[in-house]
Formats: C-alpha cells, structure tokens, sequence
C-alpha cells in the first residue's frame, strides 16, 4: 500500500513536486504547461463552434472588414488597421516578456523588473484597445433596419454604406418616448429605444431615389453583399419593423445576432484571459522588485507568467485570423 | 530548469519578432486588397483562406518555438504537449467543420431572401 502514496504531504518541498524532475521540467512548468494545453481546447472549442456557425450561414455571414472599420481618432475607412496594431502590440509584449525570463536567467533583477513593466503596460494598451473595439461596435457607425422576417438591411449610396443620420432628415412625429420609471411603472424599464423610427427611416428613402437597400445575402462568386434595385428595395423596406443601432445580444445592425453574440464571447474571453495576464504580471512583478527571486536564486516564476501571457497571444493570433481576416 | 541552455538569445528573438511582423503586415494587406485571383478562387476555400491559415500557423510556431521556449525542452515533453494539442483540435474542427456545412446544406433551402 505504501507505493500509492505519491509524495509525503510533511515534506516542504510539496509544492515543487519534491525536487524529482520528469522530462526535465519543473512541477510548476509542466502544470502549465498543461493548464495552457487545457485552455488551448477550450479555444477551440469557441473558435470551431463559430466556424460550424459561420459554415451554417455561409451566404449570409458579415463580412469582417465591413464591420471592423474605424480607429481612433480618424473618420474614415480604415478595414483591419487597428486590430493589425493591436496584434502587433501583443507581439511586442510577448518579446518583452521574453526578454524578462532572459534577464532572469542572468539573474539581472532591475532588467527584469524594467521588462515586467513594459509587457504590463503594452498588456494595458491592448485590452483599452479592446474596450474601445466593444464600444465602438456596441455603438455601431450606420444603422440599419430589421424586418418582420428577420433580416437585417442596410443601406448604400452608389455601392457605399450610408448611416441613417445622413439621410433621415424628418423629425420623429409619432411622439414615442423612452420608458423610464418617472413616466412610466416605477418598476419596469424599456431597452434604449433607436433615434429614429421605422416610419421615419420608410420615409427618407422614398424621398431619396440615390438610396438601395443591401441585404444580409452574400453572392457567392463575388463574396459581396448583394445590393436590391429601387424596387425591390422598396418592397422589403416596408417589411421593416425595428430601427437597429450597433449591436447587443438580441440584435446588431452588422447582420445575424450570433456573429456579434461570439464576437462578444470570444473577444471577451479572450480579452479575460488578458486582464488575468496583466493581474499575474503585476504580482510577479512586485515580487522582482521586492527581491523574491535573488532570495529563492532563480527566477522560474517570471518563465512560468511567461508562458501563460505568450499563451494569450497565440490564441489573439487565431482569433485575429478567424474573426478578421478569413 | 534544467533541459535548456541558459545562454542568452536575444539575438534570436529580435529576429523573431521581425519575422511575426512581417507575416502581420502580409496578412493584413492582403486583408485590405484581397486580390481576386486569391479571393474568388481556391480549393475547398480561397486561397487567401489557406494562405491566412498557412501563416497563423507560421506566428504559432516561432509563438510556441521560440518565445515559449518549446525547442528547448526536452523532446517527448513537448511532444505530450503539442501533438496532444494538434491531434484533439484536427478531430474536433473535422467534425464540426463538417456538421456545420451539412446544416448549410440542410438549412439554407428553407430560408427565404
């Protein structure tokens, strides 16, 4: 019976495994190592489950760099820029994180505590790059109109998406007014109710005959969105009921409810996954610069926060890839 | 600690991350022109699909090679890692690449533009 006990829990030495080294690596590395390989899974198993979703609606799906436009700062039309920048901040974290368990191998304490810093304040800078990605696509930039079928159309001047705000020129004449517990039952509240009615927005594209409706509809041989004539325009306007701006859970102006239900999920997840990454980092890095690491004689611990913030970054590769680029 | 020199390679990382930002920008300016010959044509996808997918693999590898240190452990270690990794991802995108396709092909002729 005494060979199924593994370690003796009075040893101190518990934590590391006491001191016996397979394939090499410490019992903190190898475990996460592991963790990583855990996480790694579930991923994939995000990312799988929005190519099933995304396969399912292959004629349909949005297409990235119509909704992925903006930077900040600039107006304009800028597809893939920021998120490129954002990658490439990650990047560049990852190399100061490396060069931190470099130092550390040198035991050069003031280097890896200068690392340390870098790659937390880069590790900063992507996920307010982040926050600001949600804000911006929460807000959404043009608006659209969903149907009694639900669908999604937008709207396009001479092939180029247009936003509600330059066409709509109307006031809203069907006096209705945000439900809020001081007009309205004290104890029910109404979700934020869109700028403009759907009367409003049936109304500024008739008086407009430069205006067409794109529908969610993808023409496979030219992957682009397939853009209706006056006509037929007209008939699937008077479909709509619902004015939507930006995006929540239930709806978003970009198309299908469930691409912006996982670009929440996924880029959150992610973005989750970096806050703890930054946590850890700061923790690690107090202890450098309160000189744990001299003491204990090596600095393993900034290698194995190491390895779970380059972890980060390589899924923030395969998320940039599936969301944005394919 | 031990399993891995302990010289220092900063030299080889620099090179690294030259080689991740160059793959970044290729990928992103083929994002932004997606050229028709790669974009409307290919095999099973586009091939700006697979040459996406060939270079995010690339940044994985030199990720996984080079800064998380995988080329310096020893052999069966990283192996217990990666192939358990690549084996279990292949299956499950196998699978549920090609349930999501046979909903398309189920589904879509019920939906009415």
């Amino acid at each position: 019976m005494e060979a199924n006990i593994a370690v003796n829990s009075d040893n101190k030495e518990t934590w590391s495994g006491g001191g016996s080294k397979p394939f090499g690596a410490s019992y903190g590395k190898m475990m996460m190592w592991f963790f990583i390989l855990s996480d790694a899974l579930t991923f994939s198993g995000f990312l799988a489950a929005y190519g099933l979703t995304r396969f399912k609606f292959i004629d349909s799906w949005p297409i990235a760099d119509e909704v992925f436009t903006h930077i900040p700062f600039f107006h304009g039309n800028y597809p893939m820029i920021y998120v490129a920048f954002m990658t490439f901040i990650l990047i560049v974290s990852s190399v100061t994180m490396v060069l931190a368990v470099d130092a550390g191998h040198k035991m050069q304490q003031k280097k890896v505590a200068g690392y340390m810093f870098v790659t937390i304040i880069f590790g900063l800078i992507f996920v307010g790059s982040q926050a600001w990605e949600w804000n911006t696509f929460i807000k959404g930039s043009y608006g659209a109109v969903k149907t009694s079928d639900n669908k999604v159309l937008q709207f396009v001047k001479d092939g180029h998406q247009v936003a509600l705000v330059d066409f709509v020129n109307t006031e809203r004449v069907d006096g209705r007014e945000q439900h809020t517990n001081k007009n309205g039952l004290w104890f029910e509240n109404e979700a934020t109710i869109s700028q403009y009615s759907v009367a409003q927005v049936q109304e500024a594209f008739k008086n407009d005959p430069s205006l067409q409706v794109r529908t969610e509809k993808i023409n496979l041989d030219k992957k682009q969105k397939i853009i209706l004539s006056r006509d037929e325009s007209l008939k699937a306007l008077a479909k709509a009921n619902q004015v939507v701006e930006g995006a929540n859970l239930y709806v978003n102006e970009y198309g299908n409810p469930i691409f912006a239900d996982f670009f929440f999920f996924i880029t959150g997840f992610h973005g989750f996954h970096v806050f703890s990454g930054i946590v850890l980092n700061i923790i690690i890095f107090f202890n450098v610069i309160l000189g744990t690491y001299e003491r204990r004689g090596h600095y393993e611990m900034v290698e194995k926060v190491g390895l779970y913030w380059h972890f980060v970054d390589l899924v923030w590769v395969f998320v940039f890839t599936f969301f944005y680029l394919v | 600690m031990a399993g891995h020199s302990h010289e220092s390679n900063t030299k080889r990382i620099w090179i690294v991350l030259a080689i991740l930002s160059i793959i970044t920008a290729v990928e992103v300016v083929l994002g932004i022109y997606k050229p028709d010959g790669l974009h409307l044509s290919g095999l099973g996808t586009s091939w700006l699909n697979w040459i996406f997918i060939i270079l995010t693999l690339v940044k994985a590898y030199y990720i996984a090679w080079a800064f998380m240190h995988l080329e310096g452990e020893k052999k069966w270690f990283r192996r217990a890692v990666v192939w358990t990794g690549v084996f279990l991802i292949s299956y499950l995108l196998f699978i549920v690449l090609i349930e999501g396709s046979y909903l398309y092909d189920t589904l879509s002729p019920l939906i009415k533009w």
